[in-house]
Formats: structure tokens, C-alpha cells, sequence
């Protein structure tokens, strides 16, 4: 891991192509120039991304396996329908609120759930994402089982773009960090890591809720770009959707991560009339990485200035 | 008073099925430590074996059973060969996400090759007597249910106490070298362990198709999570666990069911779950073993 | 006052007693083994100490205070560090985290500026990171500092775990059969070592170990524990002739 020395210019430049990215995309979007199919797609990518990046910080940096991710979308999702829908609040707060909600319900599923291990752990978190999902289908308020219609379109290109640019700074400088080190402890060796007087305790639940939480932004960019939201949206094979990405991409990558996110949303574009093909592949998948290379595509290594430097250089 | 008998007796039929697939969980993960997510879609395989042999080839129910029963042995040694045993030295996580695999891989599969729709079992399969007693409605496939699961049940309690072979499979599952030490092949017993789980849950898939009369690709998801509970709640890896936490999930979901909103009737498997994992995550019968340092 | 006082420990798992009223005292840099046959209970020793365990009964005083009841972490903040019988360390991470990491509990800066970046990040981060480099030197293991930790040779490997424990500052040092897989040139090594440690970091060090010329070479005092119970005491010469500590090596007193 590498703290990389504070550079102004290194900042500006950065902060150059930011700029850039956004105003190129937008502009494509204002003139029409990406088509509404497109323009759904790369929705779906920024969702996924931020998915995918916050499990990813949970399963594959904690070393916690979490199958319920779902759940705290979903929370998301509802609680900042009710801002924007029920109460009538500007779109800012809806997500606000959606990430506390969604931070909070971390908190409270976390606290019991992390001090199981392994397997129990799984079983727990899918338990929790479920129920999750059976309460609100009997919840009238939020509709029950057929759920909230006709959200306003709120999520904008700008939006996503904050949001997820603001979900790869915080866990990318996180993991940077000593409390990164602290996290990645907690997954290479328990015991010691408490003996280096690390709470392996605090710090699951740290990891957990701010996974939780981003899994909230997304679920309310969700839900105020594709109108509808239901309960079985939220179900644990979406939880298994975004754990296809993490594994994919290598448990402990956020680079890893966000390639894989953009892969699989592009395979479930491409696959959109054949959704069992989408799931048979998804398995495959699974099946695959996991025995033939477990640590998916970037294992735990990351895409750095190195590499782009080198990347870079070798074109010349 | 009635009601509760009525209700106890839907209970225990649904109970038996849950044992059956239970046991097939806590077989294996007695044995290699892995949750095979996948059981609860070798039970609609097994299903579906037994659908097909009723409907196409017109056997009775028995025979249909038996087909289903060794079909989905043998697919569950070919699943255990092809995606689990490479992993044997993996961690328990790159395991369950493996299983998941395996689950997604049999769910899609099959609705892929076979369509969406559920497929009734034909009603020649199983003439339906229903027998009044008392104010309380038995029917035969209650009998059929519960007296074949306990069949079933008793024999495999013959096969892991009497024969070599039960020895083996809890010989590996108390210490795997040591095991091998003995000269038990290892690789066999616990290609044994899955056959012989994956068919008490192919029987549990026929035993759903008579009971429920429907089939579909999907129907493995949710009794096999209700299963996994019963297996947990019972003492996972513990096989008279599985049996009393199949019935005892039987019989708590058809009261729930029953006596109030069948809404909740699934939650209740999870708030199950949650409140073992919680309190006890070692079960009724499971004993408590710290990690060594 | 001793350092650590341990009165009348005891610890059984399931049936089996694996410590038995177990009583010890470690003074301020000294340096005591602690040896015994396989399976005696000197690492459920160590575990119990160190919090891995919860002992049934007894006391654990250190500099007066009980350690009884404490997290693993908390007690590493007292002022208590172990090593491993087998090697624990971060295997992912490198030589450099794996030292840093022991730094995190003083941490200088807060979440929130790790996530914004702010000067007292990189300052904290720049500390960090100098005096992690500064127990590498003296470990030599500083021009290794990006290697990633399982691909050290062994004997590297130990002497990392040995300086990681050391980065928490600790005032009593535990260390669990450190000479495990070393060869004699390997062990003379280690046993300079843990003399120059104990003087240059004025630690008490508490030892178990096999290799008894290590162990009568370095130890001012000797435990001896057998079946979880201590069954001698002393200076090296004494125990090495202590006939109930041959039996219970040997089986029957060897004429």
C-alpha cells in the first residue's frame, strides 16, 4: 500500500480529468447523442459500481462474508422514496436519509451478526437481508408487495457521478490509511491482529456500516431513476448479483471491483432477453473463479499511477 | 383441541420432508464442512426425475421415487467431483461461493432447458384417500409421506451405526487425517455422503411433488433455506439433529401458519436462524469447540 | 512488586484441566522460560495471559492490575506482546504494513482525515511510516520493507513477527517457542537476539521453548510445567537436574 505523497499538480490534473469525464458525458446526454438505451446502461454501471465497491470493502478488505448486501439497498431505496415521494422533501435529503437509514440498519445487523464467523456469518447476513425484504412486503405504507410507482426521475448524470466518484475517494483513501490497515488485519489474522490492539470488533462493524451505507446511496439512485420499486427487487439473488461482481473483480481490489461491475452490467445488457443465460452464466462464473483462480481478475492488487505509468510508457 | 391435532399432523408430514433434506445438509456439512447451498435444487431435480418418470414413463410412485432417488445420487457425486473437491483445501468461504454457484447453475439450468412453468404430477400417480378420525382429516399422503421419510430415515440410521461404510463417513468427519491414516479412502466416503444425502432429498422432491402436486424450477430455493435452518437448528453436522430440527420446523411453521398471518410464514425460518446463530449457533445437540491458538 | 503476578490459575476445557493451579511472578527485565512436555499448557499459558482465553479461576495481575476479563486489545495496551508458535503474521500484506500496523493503536490522526486527506494525515502517515522503518533497521529487515510477507525466508519471517510485536511498545515481551524450525546457527542467532532485546529495550521477556540450550542459555529462571501444573522452579542449574523434571521428560529417572 502506498500513501502517496501530497502533489498539487498531481491534484489539479486529477481533478482536470474529472472535470472532463463529466462534462463530456453530460454533454453527450444534454445533445442526445447516447441514447436512452445507453444512458440506462450507464446508470446501471454507476449503481453497480458503487454496489459492487462497498461490498467490496466488507467482503474482501474486512474479509466478512456478507450476503445480504441487497437489504440495505432496499433500505435505501424505501426510506428516500418516503422523503421524495411521501413527504414531499427535495432529493437531497431522500438520499441523506437513505444513507443514514441504510448506515443505521449496518449498524443494527452488524453489531449481533460480526460476531459469528465464516459460514455463520454468511448464513446470518442472508438471513438479515430476507427479512428485510419480508418486512417491507408487509409494510402497506410503502405499498407491500407490489411496492411504490411512479418515483420521480430525480437521478441525474450528475448525481451518479458525485456519488460514485465520492464512494471511490472515501473507500479508496479508507483502505489507504492506517484504519485500512487496521480493516485488512481483521481479515489476514484475527488473533493477532487483537493482539496488536486492534478491535477486530469495531472495526468489522466500521467496515459494515459504511458498506451498508453506500449500498443505501445506490438504492436510492435506484429508485429515482427506474420508477418502480418493490420488495423483490431486493431479494438475495440481487445480493448474489452484486457478489458475482466482487468475486469476479478479486476480493480485496477495488480497481478489481469497478472493472467487474462495468463487465457484468454490460453482460446483463447484452443478455437482457435471456435472463436464465445471464444466471447460468453468473454461476459459471462463480464456479469457475473460484476454483481455477480464486483471486478473481486483480486479486488484491490494485491499478495504481504505476501501472498507468507503465501502461502509458510502454504505448510510447 | 382439534385444530391443534389437524394442525400437528400437517406439521409433522411437512416436518419429514424438511428432515429428509436436513439430513442431506448436515451429512455433508459433517463431513467436509460446507454448506451446500445447492441441496435444496438436487431436491427439485430430484423432483422433477420423479415427474418425468411418473408422466412419461407412467411408473407408479415408488419406482418414481427410487429413479429420482439414484439419479440424483448420482449427480450429487458428480457435482461434489467437479466443483466442491477441488476446493477441499480452500477455505470455507471460496466453498459457499462455489455452492452458491452450483445452486444459480441447477436453478437456471433447468428453467432454461425446461421452461419457467411448473409441471403438474399427474393425478393417476397417487389416488388420494383422505380417512376421518374423530374430526381429524388424515390423508394417505400424509401416511405415504411421513411413513416413507421414516423408512428412509431408519435406514440410513442402519447404514451409519451398522455398516463400514457409516463408520468411514463419521470417522471423516471426526478427523480427516486421521481417517486417512486408517486407511479410509476419503474421496469414496465422501462421494458416499453425497449420494446418499442428495437421494433422501431427491425422495423429499417426490414427496413435495405428491403433497403439493406442482413442480418448478425454482421450488428447491425455500424449503431448502427452511431445511438448512432445521439442519442448523437441530446441530449442523449432528444427524439426529437434522431429524428432530426437520420435524420441529414442520411443525412450528404450520402452527405459525395456522394460527396466524400466513404471511410471515417464511420469516419465520429466518427469525429462526437469526435467533439460533445468536444464541446457540452450535444448536440443540452441538457442542461447543474454541478455536486453538 | 513484581511485574506479573499470576495466583492460582486454573483452566479446563470440556473435562480436561489444562492448567492447574498455575502461580508465577516475572520481575521488571528479566528474562524466565517456561518448558515443559508437548501438551503441558504452556501456550494455554500464554493464551490466558494474553486474553486469547478467559481463564476458570485465579489471578493475572500486571503492574498491579488485573488483566482478568480483558480484551486481547486492551491488554496489548497494557504493555504486553506475543509472538506465535506458528508464525501469525499478515501473510497478504508487506514487511512495512505489517510493522505499521502495530503503530495504528497511537494512531495520530482520525478517520474523518484519513478520508479528507488533511496535513495531519500525511504527517501521521509519514511518522508512521519512519518509525516503522526504524525498527526495520534495527531488525535488518528494512531493505525488504515492500516484500509481501509469506515470500520471506523463515528465519526473516520470525524476525519480523519478533519486530512487529516489539513496534507496540511493549514493557513485557512473550515469545512462543521463537526457535521452532531453526537450525543451531539459526537458534545462536536468535538467542543473541533476545539478550541484546531485553537489554536494549529494558523488556521482561517471558520464553517457552524446546530447544534447551537456548532456554539454559539465556533464562535467569526456569517454570516447568507438566499436565498443566507447575512441577518445578528455579535457576537453570537446578532445573537441569531436578529429578522430577527429567522424569517427566524422559519418562523414568535415566540412571
Amino acid at each position: 500500500m502506498q500513501i502517496y505523497k501530497h502533489s498539487w499538480t498531481r491534484f489539479v490534473a486529477e481533478v482536470a480529468v474529472l472535470v472532463a469525464l463529466f462534462t463530456l458525458v453530460q454533454y453527450a446526454i444534454t445533445t442526445e447523442l447516447l441514447s436512452q438505451y445507453y444512458e440506462i446502461n450507464l446508470n446501471s454501471m454507476c449503481i453497480n459500481i458503487i454496489l459492487a465497491v462497498s461490498l467490496n470493502l466488507i467482503n474482501g478488505f474486512t474479509g466478512q462474508l456478507s450476503l445480504g448486501h441487497a437489504g440495505f439497498m432496499a433500505v435505501g431505496a424505501y426510506v428516500s422514496v418516503i422523503m421524495t415521494n411521501r413527504l414531499d422533501l427535495p432529493f437531497i435529503a431522500g438520499v441523506l436519509a437513505a444513507c443514514l437509514a441504510a448506515a443505521l440498519a449496518g449498524f443494527i445487523i452488524g453489531v449481533p451478526t460480526l460476531r459469528l464467523k465464516g459460514d455463520y456469518l454468511a448464513i446470518a447476513t442472508l438471513g438479515f437481508g430476507e427479512i428485510i425484504r419480508v418486512v417491507l412486503q408487509n409494510i402497506d405504507y410503502v405499498g407491500g408487495p407490489s411496492g411504490i410507482m411512479g418515483i420521480e426521475k430525480l437521478t441525474t448524470w450528475g448525481w451518479l457521478f458525485a456519488s460514485t466518484l465520492i464512494t471511490l475517494i472515501v473507500i479508496i483513501n479508507l483502505v489507504n490509511s492506517s484504519y485500512g490497515r487496521a480493516i485488512i488485519s481483521v481479515r489476514e489474522d484475527e488473533v493477532a491482529a487483537e493482539l496488536m490492539g486492534i478491535n477486530t470488533t469495531r472495526y468489522k462493524v466500521m467496515a459494515f456500516v459504511i458498506g451498508a451505507m453506500f449500498a443505501g446511496l445506490a438504492g436510492a439512485l435506484y429508485a429515482h431513476y427506474f420508477y418502480i420499486i418493490k420488495p423483490d427487487t431486493f431479494n438475495f439473488l440481487k445480493s448474489f448479483d452484486i457478489l458475482v461482481m466482487v468475486v469476479l473483480g478479486g476480493l480485496g481490489s477495488t480497481t478489481g471491483a469497478v472493472i467487474a461491475a462495468i463487465f457484468i452490467t454490460t453482460l446483463t445488457a447484452a443478455l437482457q432477453s435471456f435472463p436464465a443465460i445471464r444466471m447460468i452464466l453468473y454461476a459459471l462464473i462463480l464456479i469457475i473463479v473460484m476454483i481455477y483462480r480464486p483471486q478473481g481478475l486483480m486479486g488484491n492488487k490494485e491499478m495504481g499511477r504505476k501501472t498507468l505509468a507503465r501502461l502509458w510508457g510502454g504505448k510510447k | 383441541m382439534q385444530e391443534f391435532t389437524q394442525q400437528m399432523i400437517n406439521g409433522l408430514s411437512l416436518g419429514a420432508i424438511y428432515a429428509l433434506i436436513a439430513l442431506g445438509y448436515t451429512m455433508v456439512y459433517g463431513i467436509i464442512k460446507l454448506i451446500n447451498f445447492a441441496h435444496g435444487d438436487i431436491m427439485m431435480v430430484g423432483a422433477y426425475v420423479g415427474f418425468f418418470s411418473l408422466s412419461v414413463l407412467g411408473t407408479n410412485i415408488l419406482s418414481a421415487m427410487v429413479f429420482a432417488m439414484l439419479a440424483c445420487a448420482i449427480i450429487g457425486v458428480f457435482i461434489e467431483k467437479i466443483a466442491y473437491k477441488p476446493l477441499r483445501n480452500s477455505t470455507r468461504i471460496a466453498a459457499l461461493i462455489t455452492a452458491i454457484g452450483v445452486s444459480l447453475f441447477l436453478e437456471y439450468a433447468t428453467l432454461f432447458a425446461l421452461g419457467p412453468a411448473q409441471r403438474v404430477f399427474p393425478e393417476t400417480a397417487f389416488q388420494v384417500t383422505n380417512y376421518h378420525f374423530m374430526g381429524i382429516m388424515v390423508s394417505n399422503k400424509d401416511l405415504f409421506v411421513f411413513f416413507s421419510a421414516v423408512v428412509l430415515m431408519i435406514i440410513l440410521q442402519y447404514i451409519i451405526k451398522m455398516t463400514k461404510t457409516g463408520k468411514a463417513m463419521r470417522a471423516v468427519s471426526e478427523d480427516q487425517e486421521a481417517a486417512v491414516l486408517m486407511g479410509i479412502s476419503v474421496d469414496k466416503t465422501v462421494s458416499i455422503t453425497f449420494a446418499i444425502g442428495s437421494s433422501l432429498a431427491a425422495a423429499a422432491g417426490v414427496m413435495i411433488g405428491v403433497y403439493y402436486n406442482t413442480v418448478n424450477p425454482l421450488m428447491g430455493i425455500i424449503p431448502g433455506l427452511k431445511a438448512f435452518v432445521a439442519a442448523v437448528l437441530g446441530g449442523i453436522g449432528i444427524i439426529p439433529g437434522a431429524m428432530v430440527g426437520g420435524f420441529l420446523m414442520g411443525i412450528l411453521e404450520t402452527m405459525v401458519s395456522g394460527y396466524s398471518s400466513s404471511l410471515y410464514r417464511d420469516a419465520v425460518a429466518f427469525g429462526v436462524l437469526i435467533l439460533i446463530l445468536l444464541i446457540k449457533p452450535t444448536g440443540l445437540f452441538g457442542k461447543n469447540t474454541g478455536e486453538k491458538v | 512488586m513484581s511485574l506479573m503476578e499470576i495466583k492460582n490459575l486454573h483452566k479446563s476445557f470440556g473435562g480436561l484441566s489444562a492448567v492447574l493451579n498455575f502461580n508465577f511472578n516475572l520481575e521488571n527485565n528479566e528474562l524466565v522460560g517456561l518448558i515443559g512436555p508437548n501438551g503441558a499448557g504452556k501456550t494455554t499459558v500464554f493464551n490466558l495471559i494474553t486474553g486469547v482465553y478467559k481463564p476458570d479461576k485465579g489471578n493475572i495481575d500486571f503492574e498491579d492490575r488485573s488483566l482478568v476479563g480483558l480484551h486481547p486489545y486492551d491488554i496489548c495496551k497494557r504493555g504486553i506482546a506475543r509472538t506465535f508458535q506458528n508464525i501469525r503474521l499478515f501473510r497478504d500484506l508487506t514487511v512495512l504494513d505489517n510493522v505499521r500496523i502495530a503503530f495504528h493503536k497511537d494512531v495520530q490522526y482520525g478517520f474523518l482525515s484519513a478520508i479528507f486527506r488533511t496535513p495531519g494525515f500525511f504527517r501521521g502517515e509519514a511518522e508512521m511510516e519512519a518509525k516503522a522503518r526504524e525498527f526495520l533497521k534495527i531488525f535488518k529487515l528494512d531493505n525488504k520493507r515492500d516484500e509481501i510477507a509469506s515470500n520471506l525466508p523463515y528465519g526473516e519471517q520470525r524476525r519480523l513477527e519478533i519486530a512487529r510485536a516489539l513496534a507496540t511498545r511493549p514493557t513485557m515481551l512473550i515469545l512462543d517457542e521463537p526457535a521452532a524450525g531453526m537450525n543451531p546457527q539459526e537458534t545462536q542467532e536468535l538467542m543473541q537476539l533476545i539478550k541484546w532485546l531485553r537489554q536494549e529495550f529494558k523488556l521482561a521477556i517471558l520464553l517457552i521453548e524446546h530447544d534447551m540450550p537456548l532456554v539454559m542459555g539465556v533464562c535467569e529462571r526456569i517454570y516447568v510445567l507438566d499436565y498443566g501444573q507447575v512441577i518445578a522452579e528455579g535457576k537453570p542449574e537446578e532445573i537441569r537436574n531436578n529429578k522430577k523434571v527429567i522424569e517427566a521428560y524422559l519418562g523414568e529417572e535415566v540412571n
